[in-house]
Parts: structure tokens; sequence; C-alpha cells
């Protein structure tokens, strides 16, 4: 009883410092919003971002370390039945493939030439830095971002490409000694060149802020004439010296096409052939020869 | 003694911040996942008041803020969460907290605490996302946070009962 009533009497006394307490937590919000939206890539946020990070980072890093083994417990329980269609599904696939291959043997050997002429005129290949997805931000900030276990050691700077097995992934944003945060393509505020393999004609691509269903990606084509069909992949155009993204990578299908009459370029929508949402095992590409603290994938040795 | 108070405080605040963005994601739904940080902010909205809940809220965000995969504009979970706290706090009653109080106010923390963040991102035009996109993301993310509550707010309760300053019994 005695508690109850020294309890609440001590909150009414309290109730003025609690509030001025308030005020000036609002206020320290307030101008850090302030000086992070005006700052922009040099925000005077952008240090205590990297102390956080230096900080942060290898205590991701230990948690994913920890936590990978359970996560892949599910795929043990894959059923005979599961298994026996999976392999019935790869060997209809592996047969589409070889008679694919065996068709085009001409159109593979001059592919080849004209590859081979233009790898030697522009040293083309990149090496791969691998990494692991050890952190991803949580839906409800809206922004769709990753941290990944190589930095600055790695030979990670900002703006270089991020791709795995499947696709275009996203591009770095920010470096630590032993991190880096990538943007993933589907996030809202991401653009990327993308080029249309059946025609050559290129756009840009937007994500939608979504990381699951279909249709994440949004492509405007510079030229409205042009019609994209639905099927057709989509690979990055690439910019000048690889930053933020280096040519030829591929970035996912069309699936269908939207024409508005209000809008003057034709709309196609995209889904990535990346799973966003279990991302894991990724590869940053880094300029040939570069240093780095881990077994680097060197371009023509293994299938980038 | 203060210093190692508030030093345990940090160090739960980080431990949820990092279980956050590194385990949860491989439960998560759609890449919305638990707010554990707001899960702590409420708990200690409960045991001890609305001041340091608010203050605890402050760090608890500047540090989703800046841990790294945040690419967001630096000190929008941070007011969020300072929010929270407060509000929490006023509501905090002076007995012992019921189950389904408890439960309520985590609900309604969530809503404002998500809704918060979203609102200042339409206002500062940080990302770009419809109105119907977000109210989903707020009630999936208001339905984590409570599934979350039988095993989050117990312990973090306790622990910030042991952590409360003798006052109360001595004053």
């Amino acid at each position: 009883m005695e508690h109850r009533w020294k309890g609440s009497d001590g909150r009414e006394k309290d109730n003025r410092p609690s509030r001025s307490v308030l005020i000036a937590l609002l206020l320290a919000c307030a101008t850090m919003i302030t000086l992070d939206a005006h700052g922009g890539q040099d925000s005077p946020v952008e240090p205590a971002r990297r102390v956080a990070g230096e900080a942060f980072g290898p205590v991701e890093t230990f948690t994913a370390d920890v936590v990978r083994p359970f996560a892949a417990i599910p795929d043990y329980f894959g059923t005979r039945k599961n298994l026996r269609k999976e392999v019935s599904a790869l060997e209809a696939e592996n047969a589409e493939l070889r008679r694919s291959v065996e068709t085009s043997g001409l159109d593979r050997n001059r592919l080849a030439e004209y590859d081979g002429l233009t790898r030697a005129a522009s040293d083309a290949g990149h090496d791969l830095v691998p990494a692991h997805v050890i952190a991803v931000g949580a839906g409800q900030s809206f922004s769709h971002t990753v941290t990944i276990d190589a930095g600055t050691d790695a030979g990670l700077h900002a703006d270089m490409t991020v791709l795995n097995n499947d696709g275009l992934v996203g591009r770095v944003v920010r470096v630590t000694r032993t991190t880096a945060t990538v943007v993933l393509i589907v996030d809202a505020e991401s653009v990327v060149g993308g080029r249309l393999a059946s025609s050559m004609e290129i756009g840009f691509l937007s994500g939608r802020g979504v990381i699951d269903g279909t249709g994440r990606l949004d492509l405007d084509l510079m030229d409205d004439s042009v019609v994209a069909n639905a099927g057709d992949v989509v690979t990055t155009w690439g910019s000048k010296a690889g930053t933020p993204y280096v040519g030829g990578i591929p970035i996912g299908r069309v699936v269908s096409v939207i024409n508005s009459p209000r809008e003057t370029s034709r709309r196609a929508v995209i889904e990535p052939f990346v799973d966003f949402t279990s991302l894991d095992l990724v590869g940053v590409v880094v300029p040939r020869g570069a240093t780095s603290d881990r077994d680097v994938v060197r371009a023509g040795e293994g299938d980038d | 003694m203060t210093a190692l108070r508030a030093l345990v405080a940090l160090a739960v605040v980080a431990l949820a911040t990092v279980l956050q963005v590194s385990l949860f994601p491989h439960f998560a739904w759609d890449g919305i996942v638990p707010n554990l940080a707001l899960l702590v902010v409420v708990g200690a909205a409960l045991v001890r008041g609305p001041q340091f809940a608010a203050t605890l809220g402050f760090v608890a965000g500047v540090l989703i803020d800046l841990a790294p995969p945040a690419d967001h504009i630096a000190g929008r979970w941070a007011l969020a969460l300072v929010v929270v706290g407060y509000l929490a706090g006023r509501a905090r009653q002076d007995t012992r907290p019921t189950a389904i109080a408890t439960v309520l106010t985590v609900a309604a923390a969530s809503f404002v605490g998500t809704s918060i963040f979203a609102l200042s991102g339409l206002l500062l035009h940080d990302p770009v996302v419809g109105v119907g996109e977000m109210l989903e993301v707020i009630l999936v993310a208001l339905v984590w946070d409570v599934l979350l509550t039988p095993f989050v707010l117990p312990p973090v309760m306790l622990l910030f009962h042991r952590l409360e300053p003798a006052q109360v019994a001595y004053r």
C-alpha cells in the first residue's frame, strides 16, 4: 500500500522534468533529421553512421554466423516426393537446354568470336569479392537495404555492383572496415540503367519498394515506339568505369507491359531473377587485380 | 552504479537492434520483422515511467537509424521511439500491469511508432510508397510485435525492475 501512493506522489513531482526531457529529446531528433536530410552524401551524420557501422558490423557478422546453420534446417526436411519432382523438373530443363545448345552451334561460335573481340578490346570481365548477407533492413523502415560482411579490408568502396548467381542484387552505398551496406534494386529509390536483350533498347528500371510477389521493378524505355514483350530479358547497360553498375548483368524478365495515355513512354513490369527474400551469398564486382583480404573470384576462372 | 545501469540498458537495446536485423529476417513476412527495440522501450516505460523510457527510446532509435543496413534519414526512428516511450510511460498504472493491458499498450505503441516513422518519411520524401502499402506494413508490424510480446516483455520488465534504483522503497 505504502509503495503505491509514495510511487504516485513521486510521479507527480517527476512530471515537469519528464516533460522537459521529452522536449529536449524531440529537439535532438529534429536536429538530427534536419542535419541528415539536408546533408546528402556528405551529411554530418555520415561519420556517426560509420562509427556505428564499425561497432555493429562485427556483432552482426557474429550473429549471422551463429544463425546461419539453423536457418538451413528447413532444407533438410525436403521430402522424397518434392525431391523427385525437382529432379524431373531439372531433367526436363536440362533436355531443353541441351537441345537449344545443339541447334545453336553456329550462333554460339559466332558469338564466341564477337565476345573474344570485345574482351580483347575493352578488357571486359570482372573480379568478384564473395560476401555473405549478415543483416537485412526491417520492412517497416520502408527502405530495402542489406549489410554484407565485406568492407574496405576486402577492397570495397561505395558505388560497386553487387550480384549473385541469379543476377543483379544492388549497389554498395556505404562501407566500413568489415561491412558494406547494399541498396537492393527493388528499393523505391533505386534506379538502374537497363537494356532489353531482344531489341537492345535502353531504359531505366526503378524499384517499387516491394520485396515479395511478382513485378517488383518498373522499366521505362527511352524510346516510346519500342514495345517490350513479355518474357524479354533485361540486363544492365552499365556506365562509365562500371560505377555504380557494370554492364551485361541480367536483372529480370518482362512480365507485362502497361500502356497509359498519360505517360509518354511505355512502362514494362519486370520480375527480377534474384530472390530478395532469401539472399545469402553475393559477389561484389571489383576492378581487375584488386587486393582483398579474402580469395577473389578472378574473371575467367570461375563462372561469374 | 548508475553508469552500470545505463550500460546494461544500452546493451539490451543494442542486442535488440542486432537481433532485429540479423536473426529475424529469417522469419520475416514480406521483409517486415518484429520491432524488438520498440518492445524493449515499451517494457522500460511500463516499469520506469515516461522520462526513462523516452530517453531509452531516443538511444534505441539512434541505434536503429545508424546501425549498418539503415539508409533512411537518421533521427526518424529516434523521433518515433521517443514519442512511444513517453506515451507508454504516461499510460503506466501504479499497479503491476495485467497481461491484457501490456498487450494493448504494445499494440498501441507499435501502431504509433511505425506510423510516426512512416509519416515522417512522407514529409521528408524519403521513401516513395503508397499509403495503402504503408498501412499494410504498419498492421503486419503490429501483429508481429503483439506476437512477440509474451516472449520479450516479461524478461525485459523483470530486468528493468532489477535495475530500478531503490527509490520507491526508501524515499
